[in-house]
């Protein structure tokens, strides 16, 4: 029967062109247009640690208070990053299984070859776990251990590219790079790692960016050779020392922190250290407010810090609006294609048709303009991730991609949504009186 | 003309008319929400920023082993450093003037505190939000500010300090926007602020009429014309310099640059994004912007596309229907002109039902994506030109198959099907 309803369904549209063309079309444009906005949304929205963001953990302490939230902008939320004091202290506490404060770095580079200018990396200063913590691979050698922190070593972690950029894509481990004037020994290089968004700090990257993340050395030793912060810094009162150690000594705030905790109980655990930490920092006089401690996973901080851009929800809402309105558009023309052939339903009932098969031929109908449409929309789809890349900004538009899931959720897409458009005109077509249309005849 | 049999002839294709009515709707709320979006985002992109843009660029260059400390030494073999480039960079025979600067308007780099009337206030409070450029004498030259009041800085204004120093400036030169915040009733020059909560008053010698932020981002809207110039030249390990190049020669000042840098001094970082001209400065700050307007312009267009595709169709096909119909009324007296205006007349009724129904739900849509972004009321006119342009729409799709159905020839009456 399904290549009987095939043939006819071929028929009946071949039998108005224009209109079919006009339907299949719309379709096209209608998904083609959602896909694309949806492929850049699922490029900016998608988890960027899948198997571990539930266990990823951002703490954050009011050690503003309320003084800090003045200006109205964040109703009763903490400051979204640490000031070195507690960051340090927490470092120091070590309650997490794993856990990294960091702050982004910009330091030059000197090349070995003499006639070559320096260069400008950005990275960021970590402790030894930040890499276990967010299973960071390496394609030579490995991380620093936490001796080198303690010591505050003058080691460093290179990304693959800064690895070809100086060393020709060697094995470049136990080599020196030579960071800000002074060497740094390689212990480590990643093997194309970049996360987007920059999820482990996105306070100070806005979670996207066409930065690039070239180095890695100890937190301790950047803190001690003074390598300033490159990123945000703010402050709720003006620092009273000067320069970056007066930054260190002060209430502002610079510094991204993350904790890798494994369970519900470590979780909670970890919440009431953070409590107790503020409390105990209260008894000793800091603060004189209650506590307001935040302790997030990864993608409610995400969340909470919007790292989606606001413009790409809207787009993808007018653009599932489009959809609607080209599917509402698709079932009016469906209506009146099937309603035409009224007297066609009417001899195939009379000849003992029963509803049912009324309603898989035009539904099958339906389901091939979808699907042509789907194809069309395949296409333009292509073409509409092509043109975001001149329409949006850089960081963003580099990401979207079409891949094999997008194409099979375009056709899926197309199918099944003209087929519940075409629900409807064929529900009334199923219901035409096979009496009435032979009589008229 | 008689309503009723219109009336009475729709009530037979329910479906069809509650479809394109919808269709309309829907259109009609996308749409109006669109053209809002596209209008804010434009209007976003050409305000002016005060300067006069054109063969103005900017150098940001990062010094390798400089001193790093904030010892008053290592401040001051910074300033020396800082003021060779500025010496080298004047003497340019394409460059007009050069400045030191820690920003400009539209650059992601900003400096952001507060002006308050009384000393010791809340850094986060004050009586204004605001961002601080610091430069020199030729700041204002270079940028092509506009002074309004007051006087511009002199060379023995200018001061230097460490990059991450918190002390206050003697004096400085405000906008008149942020001017008329702090003192709405007088003149601010010769007035005295207080920068940061700081207790060290800081007396305003000029103003400016314009001159934006840095920052283009929604944090930065509501004080965007709130901006505080500081005589003074930051020392820290990078350091940016704001170039107008002499008319006309721009790219050949632009290429001059990192030669003549260089040979001041090799140990230094300069790399493709080192020389940036502002109209790249400006249509990187405003990509977003444009390709948001871009998007929706798009979205619209293919929606009004849609919607008139499925007006004609829809009415392509009761026209069909009701041929013989027509042929009646045709034989009965009725004009070609009669025809054409019943079936407009139809698709005005159904396009006014559907932009009842579109107007609540553009009001609806607007509510929501001000209650989940950061977006502005829809002011009323914009429905009303959503509600003008649907309707329009409607009428000129209607008229290709209107004008079919009334050049239906009496005769078919007198046939059978």
């Amino acid at each position: 029967m399904l290549g009987y309803y095939l043939d006819l369904a071929l028929r009946s549209l071949k039998r108005s062109p224009g209109l079919t063309t006009l339907m299949i079309l719309i379709v096209g444009f209608g998904v083609a247009a959602s896909m694309t906005s949806y492929s850049v949304f699922r490029a900016v929205s998608g988890d960027p640690i899948p198997w571990k963001s539930s266990r990823l953990f951002v703490p954050q302490i009011d050690m503003w208070g309320p003084k800090g939230r003045r200006d109205g902008t964040n109703n009763n939320e903490p400051p979204d990053a640490m000031d070195y004091t507690d960051a340090v202290a927490m470092m120091r506490e070590h309650r997490a299984k794993y856990q990294s404060a960091m702050y982004r770095v910009s330091p030059s580079i000197v090349p070995p070859d003499a006639s070559k200018h320096p260069i400008n990396v950005g990275g960021h200063a970590v402790y030894s776990e930040f890499f276990p913590m967010l299973d960071v691979p390496f394609k030579f050698g490995n991380a620093w251990g936490a001796d080198s922190d303690a010591q505050r070593a003058a080691v460093i972690v290179i990304s693959d590219k800064l690895n070809q950029k100086l060393f020709g894509g060697a094995n470049s481990i136990g080599k020196t790079v030579n960071i800000d004037g002074k060497d740094y020994r390689v212990t480590g290089v990643l093997d194309n790692w970049s996360p987007k968004p920059v999820f482990y700090d996105v306070v100070n990257t806005g979670g996207f960016t066409t930065g690039q993340e070239d180095v890695f050395l100890p937190f301790t030793r950047a803190i001690d050779v003074g390598m300033p912060n490159d990123g945000n810094t703010n402050c709720a009162e003006i620092p009273k020392g000067s320069g970056f150690v007066g930054l260190q000594q002060s209430s502002c705030i610079w510094i991204s922190y993350m904790a890798e905790l494994d369970d519900k109980a470590a979780a909670s655990a970890y919440k009431d250290y953070l409590d107790g930490y503020f409390r105990d920092q209260k008894a000793a006089g800091r603060f004189d407010w209650p506590v307001n401690n935040r302790l997030r996973d990864l993608p409610a901080w995400l969340d909470s810090e919007h790292v989606v851009p606001s413009d790409t929800k809207i787009s993808l809402m007018v653009a599932l609006g489009l959809l609607v309105a080209c599917l509402v558009n698709t079932a009016g023309l469906l209506l009146a294609k099937f309603l035409r052939r009224s007297s066609e339903i009417g001899v195939r009932r009379a000849l003992g048709a029963p509803r049912m098969a009324i309603y898989m031929q035009f539904l099958i109908e339906a389901g091939m303009v979808g699907l042509t449409g789907g194809v069309l929309g395949l296409m333009l789809t292509w073409v509409g991730v092509r043109c975001v890349s001149w329409v949006l900004p850089k960081e963003i538009a580099s990401l979207a991609h079409v891949d094999l899931a997008l194409l099979m959720l375009t056709l899926a897409v197309a199918v099944l949504a003209t087929m519940l458009a075409g629900l409807y005109p064929t529900f009334r077509a199923s219901r035409v009186q096979p009496a009435l249309q032979l009589k008229t005849n | 003309m008689n309503l009723h049999p219109m009336i009475a002839a729709l009530r037979k294709h329910k479906a069809g008319v509650v479809l394109i009515a919808l269709q309309i709707a829907v259109t009609l709320a996308i749409v109006c929400n669109a053209i809002f979006i596209i209008y804010a985002r434009i209007e976003n992109v050409r305000r002016p920023t005060g300067l006069v843009e054109s063969d103005v660029f900017l150098v940001t260059q990062q010094w390798v082993g400089a001193p790093s400390g904030d010892d008053p030494a290592s401040i001051q073999k910074l300033d020396a450093m800082l003021r060779e480039d500025l010496n080298a960079l004047r003497a340019l025979p394409d460059v007009e003037s050069v400045a030191p600067t820690n920003s400009v308007p539209l650059l992601p780099s900003s400096w952001n505190g507060s002006a308050a009337l009384k000393p010791g206030t809340d850094l986060r409070s004050g009586n204004a939000r605001t961002t601080f450029y610091f430069g020199d004498e030729q700041w204002l030259k270079t940028l092509g500010l506009h002074l309004v009041a007051g006087r511009d800085f002199t060379a023995a204004d200018v001061t230097n300090m460490g990059f991450r120093a918190n002390t206050q400036p003697d004096i400085v030169i405000v906008t008149k926007a942020l001017a008329d915040k702090l003192f709405p009733e007088a003149n601010a020059v010769g007035k005295v602020i207080y920068l940061n909560g700081d207790s060290k008053p800081t007396t305003i010698i000029g103003e400016v009429e314009r001159l934006q932020v840095p920052s283009v981002g929604s944090w930065a809207s509501s004080f965007v014309w709130n901006s505080t110039i500081q005589p003074i030249r930051l020392n820290g390990n990078f350091s940016r310099y704001v170039v107008r190049a002499k008319p006309g020669r721009l790219e050949a000042a632009m290429r001059a640059v990192p030669s003549a840098l260089y040979t001041v001094s090799p140990m230094r970082v300069l790399d493709d994004d080192s020389v940036k001209s502002f109209k790249d400065i400006r249509a990187e700050a405003y990509r977003a912007d444009i390709g948001m307007a871009a998007l929706m312009g798009a979205v619209c267009l293919i929606l009004l596309a849609v919607t008139a595709a499925g007006i004609v169709g829809l009415t392509s096909f009761w026209v069909g229907q009701r041929h013989r119909q027509i042929g009646v009324r045709r034989a009965l007296g009725a004009r070609k002109i009669d025809i054409l205006r019943y079936f407009q007349l139809e698709n005005l009724m159904i396009a006014g039902i559907g932009a009842v129904v579109g107007v609540a739900l553009a009001v609806g849509l607007n509510r929501l994506l001000m209650s989940k972004f950061e977006m502005q009321s829809m002011p009323v006119y914009y429905v009303l030109v959503g509600l003008a342009v649907v309707m329009t729409l409607g009428q000129i799709a209607v008229f290709v198959p209107a004008r079919r159905a009334s050049n239906v020839p009496p005769v078919v009456a007198t046939r059978s099907v």
